[in-house]
């Protein structure tokens, strides 16, 4: 019996007649992550001995106590703290480091029933587009294995691209759920800034932060996002605000719906391919009743200056903390202490991170606060409120989610600046705080396209109703890719 | 705005506490001159009269009830501790 290409409602089909049970599920979807792995490299940890523990147990509960995700595996990014599980965030300063607790999304995985498989392989701290930043080993795109996966949430988008796990959780601080799950064909979510509680969440850039589920449809997406959702007192950020059920707002109906189509999501530097799959898009949208219209979001040029100043400064201040003392690596080569502090930092931290950290230092620093900290911080109130213009007559603003797929690995790495651009098109909505997805749309040369769909703040409810129409109509999301021939089932 | 010199590369690593050999100075500051040239971009516009956003949920001073809850466990605490002595963190030595 086949479990990839299953959603959760088919999974649970399957338990519940008896074709299969958690124990085998959990087995066969560590069968599928040994037999891939030499090629996709998605995971670092593996919970093996817990998880089949844990599904065995988990068989054994009555099917009145289980909900939608009960018994499901999935996996977790690797800057999501896991208690007993080793979690670096891809970075050598992490090297063995076994987190005492769990991060508050992790214990509402395990509320919900689901099994935590492993932990997935991510850029540096989440810093970068392609997963060549992780100190462990780059992640291939199963489409096409000398293409990257995007990132920082590489590992997540490439395991449920290649059905290792039918779910996972990434973070997404400047596109880095949205980006990979475009590039790798999936259904990728930032929520609302605050929706979900980041204690736990390794920081990088905390005032744009978030987690959020990334899977192969809209309807698992939303399932998902019920799990993880909801107010922590442990995370001051987090808001208090009612939790829907996601999968209410999926009602296929968007007859009336207004739709934004911002024209700067369509200027130089993004392909034609990405643009006429986005064109497409919206004609089926069309077809369905919503209405179309061009928009401008003005200030959508200066996003990316405004965020590399604001995510490096707030990164320069979080990594702070990593100074070889409590926890992590620990340089063997010092003679006083402010060697063992910057010989620790410097043999622990990979090149893009210390750019960044030197970035925002510098931003930061006396002279320059005024003219790069501060400065970005006022265009980024510009930057949300071109949003908060759009909204107040569009429901939704549609785009592409990256100017081209995926690029090959090892062609843009030493180009910082251009790896940068990959997200100029995810990192407004971090800006502005408002939640996204990105699902599939198309593909060029055989990899996949993505399409954007951003929405108010706190409404993901019509943002997913969008999405289950765009994917219901169309059969992107049901391709797969070359990866999954001949691999164990 | 001004662009990152060499100079400044090695300053401001060394108030971030990295590490940094002549070499990487000059590669990082090539890097981060493209970069903080791109930044400029920012002062074209004006923003004299526009609030800074240092956050998007207008929430202030978040606190909890003043009541005593317990810390983590001491030694679990210890676990990822490379030396320990005494339920205490060892460091490297700083007074000669």
């Amino acid at each position: 019996m086949s479990f990839v290409e299953k959603t959760a409602a088919q999974l649970q089909e399957m338990i519940h007649t008896k074709e299969t049970t958690i124990a085998e599920m959990t087995e066969k979807a560590f069968e599928r992550i040994e037999a891939l792995e030499p090629k996709v490299d998605a995971f670092l940890a593996l919970n093996k001995e817990r998880a089949t523990k844990l599904a065995a147990e988990m068989d054994q509960v009555p099917f009145a106590e289980r909900g939608p995700l009960f018994g499901l595996p999935i996996g977790v990014k690797d800057n999501i703290v896991t208690e007993g599980l080793e979690t670096t965030a891809s970075s050598r300063i992490l090297e063995g480091f076994n987190p005492i607790y769990n991060a508050t999304v992790v214990d509402k995985l395990r509320e919900a029933g689901m099994v935590t498989v492993g932990k997935l392989n991510m850029d540096e701290f989440a810093m970068g587009s392609s997963n060549e930043n992780s100190y462990y080993k780059k992640t291939k795109n199963p489409w096409n294995l000398e293409t990257v996966p995007g990132g920082s949430s590489g590992g997540s988008a490439a395991a449920v691209a290649a059905g290792e796990v039918p779910f996972s959780l990434g973070s997404d601080t400047g596109g880095s759920i949205r980006q990979p799950a475009a590039f790798c064909g999936v259904v990728g979510m930032k929520p609302t800034y605050g929706r979900v509680s980041r204690f736990g969440l390794i920081a990088y850039a905390s005032s744009l932060d978030q987690i959020g589920p990334i899977t192969r449809t809209v309807k698992d997406n939303a399932l998902l996002l019920n799990a993880i959702s909801g107010y922590d007192d442990k995370d001051s950020t987090s808001a208090n605000v009612e939790v829907p059920d996601f999968t209410a707002a999926l009602t296929g109906d968007i007859t009336g719906m207004r739709i934004g189509v911002p024209k700067e999501y369509f200027a130089e530097g993004v392909g034609e391919a990405a643009k006429q799959a986005v064109l497409d898009a919206l004609k089926v949208l069309e077809e369905r009743g919503a209405i179309c219209e061009e928009i401008s979001l003005p200030h959508s040029k200066y996003a990316l200056a405004t965020y590399y100043i604001l995510a490096s400064s707030e990164a320069s201040s979080n990594l702070s903390r990593f100074d070889g003392i409590r926890y992590g690596y620990r340089t063997e080569k010092a003679g006083s202490l402010l060697e063992f502090y910057m010989n620790t930092r410097s043999e622990g931290f990979g090149d893009e991170v210390k750019r960044r950290i030197m970035l925002g230092t510098y931003a930061l620093s006396s002279g320059y606060y005024d003219a790069y900290y501060k400065k970005a911080q006022k265009v980024r109130t510009l930057i949300k409120k071109d949003f908060d213009d759009a909204f107040e007559k569009y429901d939704v603003i549609v785009g592409p989610t990256t100017p081209t797929p995926a690029f090959k690995i090892g062609e843009i790495i030493d180009d910082p600046l251009t790896m940068y651009a990959n997200d100029i098109l995810t990192i407004p909505v971090n800006l502005a705080g408002v939640p996204a997805i990105s699902i599939p749309c198309g593909f060029e040369n055989g990899l996949p396209l993505g399409l954007q769909i951003i929405g108010k703040h706190f409404d993901e409810e019509t943002v997913y109703r969008v999405a289950d129409v765009y994917e219901q109509a169309t059969d992107f999301h049901k391709k797969t890719p070359q990866t999954w021939e001949g691999a164990a089932q | 705005m001004a662009k990152m010199t060499k100079e400044e590369v090695i300053e401001v690593a060394h108030l971030a506490r990295l590490a940094i050999t002549d070499e990487e100075a000059e590669h990082f500051a090539d890097q981060l001159e493209a970069i903080t040239n791109a930044m400029e971009l920012l002062s074209e516009l004006d923003t004299e009269n526009v609030e800074p956003t240092t956050h998007v949920l207008q929430m202030v001073n978040v606190l909890r009830e003043d009541k005593s809850i317990p810390g983590l466990d001491r030694d679990l605490v210890m676990k990822n501790v490379k030396e320990h002595e005494g339920g205490q963190v060892k460091v490297p030595t700083i007074l000669e």
